[in-house]
């Protein structure tokens, strides 16, 4: 028996990788724990994008992730990112393509006609994608089920592989929260296809379609453990970004607020760290929806390598 | 040098905005920096382990207020930054304007008078305005940090006679150029014209290669600094060849 702590997205992912090579899986959630985290995540899956500010481990090992999704969720949505900038920011879309590949230059209003006079020139990034990251996280649960793994709030009964997120502190010590908010509107005048990201030297933004009029505009990052609401601030960055790329944001419905802790090494990288006989999958950073599925593959070939230890 | 802290290294580092916290301690390595600024307005009390990551790097921690927009919020983080940190040292930043973060004189000098009784070591960031340097050294402040260019543009020194005169006039004060280098060069030219060093963060922090622009920029505040010690040439308006025209010998 294998016994994954934490039902966020490094959790399910590892409870599916592990239960889909034939190991017998349970998913532990203790009562009160916090909600996860992926909760709140935009759902992108843009390893490309991400080059920008994380090393290419996180571009070339995510380039799988929209793979496994598709092959595992409903709503994996292909139609790549955009990538643009106020004309006055126009340098910072240079920096940008520099920083990154798996692009080409692009005339925004061609891919997104509702941008037209807004953006002279963007970044394309065909080969990326998004999702819902809520509801793909409800169809891993019940494809969970489906394979037999019960969830439930008792002991663990075998091998722990431990996702807990940063309640994980308690034994990672290098493991911090790195705050994230974001917001969700209803903005039915807007049609947006794809993710749509906003450079901006202060408050760079993202929108993700969510469908039916529906956008997750993200996320902030703050070098803080407070969990407490959204600050007034990061709503008006991320509202005013988000008026930079469509002006009928302005009159969206603002439908939920979140904020949430990312769980973060100091590398910022995602990793799989041995600790006694307990295995972590932890440090998802910004990287969750991305790399959770590529490690926890790894951590499966690992376990069912070294069958000494799925006792 | 600075409130009787003397430094080896002559660059100071911003701790904003880098890929990873893990990057950032190479960068503050490879730039030999021994002051680095840290942010509290946003991350609050709750921005522990952060802080810790840049404490292990052993520099001298050099809190600010980046983000406030009075006189009062700058003070209420001063003291919040010495509570936290346990040092009086405190970069002031009064901000005037939201779109060029330009500092407001007014509030500056108002919040360096408070904090300055209060026995803080100000450094404040200000602009190249020989007055409102004399009111903040009236208001104790023993560093001035003027900007070269309004924050993250990398335009370098907008205004090089106007900090030609800043140094001039405060031939005795400790000055920083505080904001807007982008390039090493930049940096070298600040030290150059006698600056004591100076602060930068984009300009590392958004290298494709932080760790190697650090680097970069560690040789050219010492290079600029060493220029200046070692006494520039002055700028001529007609071309001097170095070896004289009359006395040479006719081979022809």
């Amino acid at each position: 028996m294998i016994s994954v702590l934490g039902a966020g997205v490094a959790g399910l992912c590892a409870a599916t990788a592990l239960a889909e090579r034939g190991l017998s899986v349970e998913v532990i959630v203790p009562e009160g724990a916090p909600d996860p985290a992926s909760n709140l995540a935009g759902g992108m899956l843009a390893p490309f994008c991400e080059g920008e500010s994380a090393p290419e481990v996180v571009v070339a090992r995510g380039q799988a992730a929209a793979d496994w999704w598709a092959a595992r969720v409903r709503g994996v949505v292909r139609r790549g990112t955009l990538v643009v900038a106020p004309p006055r920011d126009a340098a910072e879309l240079d920096r940008f393509a520099r920083a990154t590949r798996g692009h080409v230059w692009a005339t925004p209003a061609e891919l997104e006609p509702e941008l037209e006079g807004r953006f002279a020139r963007g970044l394309y990034f065909a080969d990326e994608a998004h999702m819902d990251p809520r509801a793909a996280m409800a169809d891993l649960r019940a494809g969970l089920a489906e394979l037999g793994v019960a969830f439930h709030c008792g002991a663990p009964s075998g091998l722990i592989v431990d996702c807990r997120g940063l309640s994980a502190q308690d034994r990672l010590p290098d493991l911090r929260a790195v705050r994230g908010e974001m917001l969700e509107v209803s903005a039915p005048d807007v049609a947006l296809t794809r993710t749509v990201r906003l450079l901006h030297p202060r408050f760079p933004c993202y929108i993700v379609p969510r469908g039916d009029g529906r956008y997750m505009i993200g996320a902030t990052m703050v070098e803080s453990a407070r969990s407490g609401p959204v600050t007034a601030r990061a709503v008006m960055e991320l509202l005013s970004a988000a008026y930079t790329v469509h002006p009928a944001f302005a009159e969206a419905e603002v439908t939920a607020t979140g904020a949430g802790l990312r769980p973060a090494f100091p590398d910022n990288l995602p990793a799989i760290r041995q600790d006694g006989d307990r295995i972590h999958l932890n440090g998802m950073y910004r990287h969750g929806f991305l790399m959770a599925p590529v490690l926890a593959e790894e951590l499966a070939q690992m376990l069912i390598q070294e069958p000494a230890h799925a006792d | 040098m600075f409130y009787n802290t003397d430094l080896t290294s002559r660059l100071m580092l911003g701790t904003a905005r880098y890929p990873s916290p893990a990057v950032l301690k190479q960068a503050i390595v490879a730039s030999g920096a021994e002051v680095i600024t840290v942010s509290l307005r946003r991350e609050g009390a709750q921005g522990t382990a952060f802080r810790e990551l840049l404490a292990e790097s052993g520099c001298r921690l050099l809190p600010n207020t980046a983000g406030c927009y009075s006189a009062r919020e700058a003070v209420t983080t001063a003291q919040m930054a010495r509570e936290l940190l346990g040092t009086s040292w405190i970069k002031l930043e009064v901000i005037g304007d939201p779109d060029t973060l330009q500092p407001d004189p007014f509030g500056l000098v108002e919040a360096a008078r408070i904090l300055c009784a209060e026995g803080f070591e100000v450094f404040p960031y200000t602009t190249e305005d020989i007055v409102v340097g004399e009111r903040l050294i009236e208001a104790g402040c023993k560093v001035l940090m003027p900007w070269g260019a309004p924050i993250g543009t990398g335009q370098g020194l907008r205004n090089i006679e106007g900090l030609r005169s800043m140094r001039a006039h405060f031939s005795d004060v400790p000055l920083v150029i505080d904001a807007g280098i982008g390039a090493p060069s930049q940096a070298a030219m600040a030290m150059e014209m006698g600056f004591d060093a100076v602060l930068l963060n984009t300009a590392v922090a958004n290298a494709l290669d932080p760790v190697a622009m650090a680097a970069a920029f560690a040789r050219a505040v010492e290079a600029g600094r060493q220029a200046h010690v070692a006494g520039l040439m002055p700028r001529r308006d007609m071309a001097t060849p170095s070896t004289p025209v009359f006395g040479m010998a006719e081979l022809a």
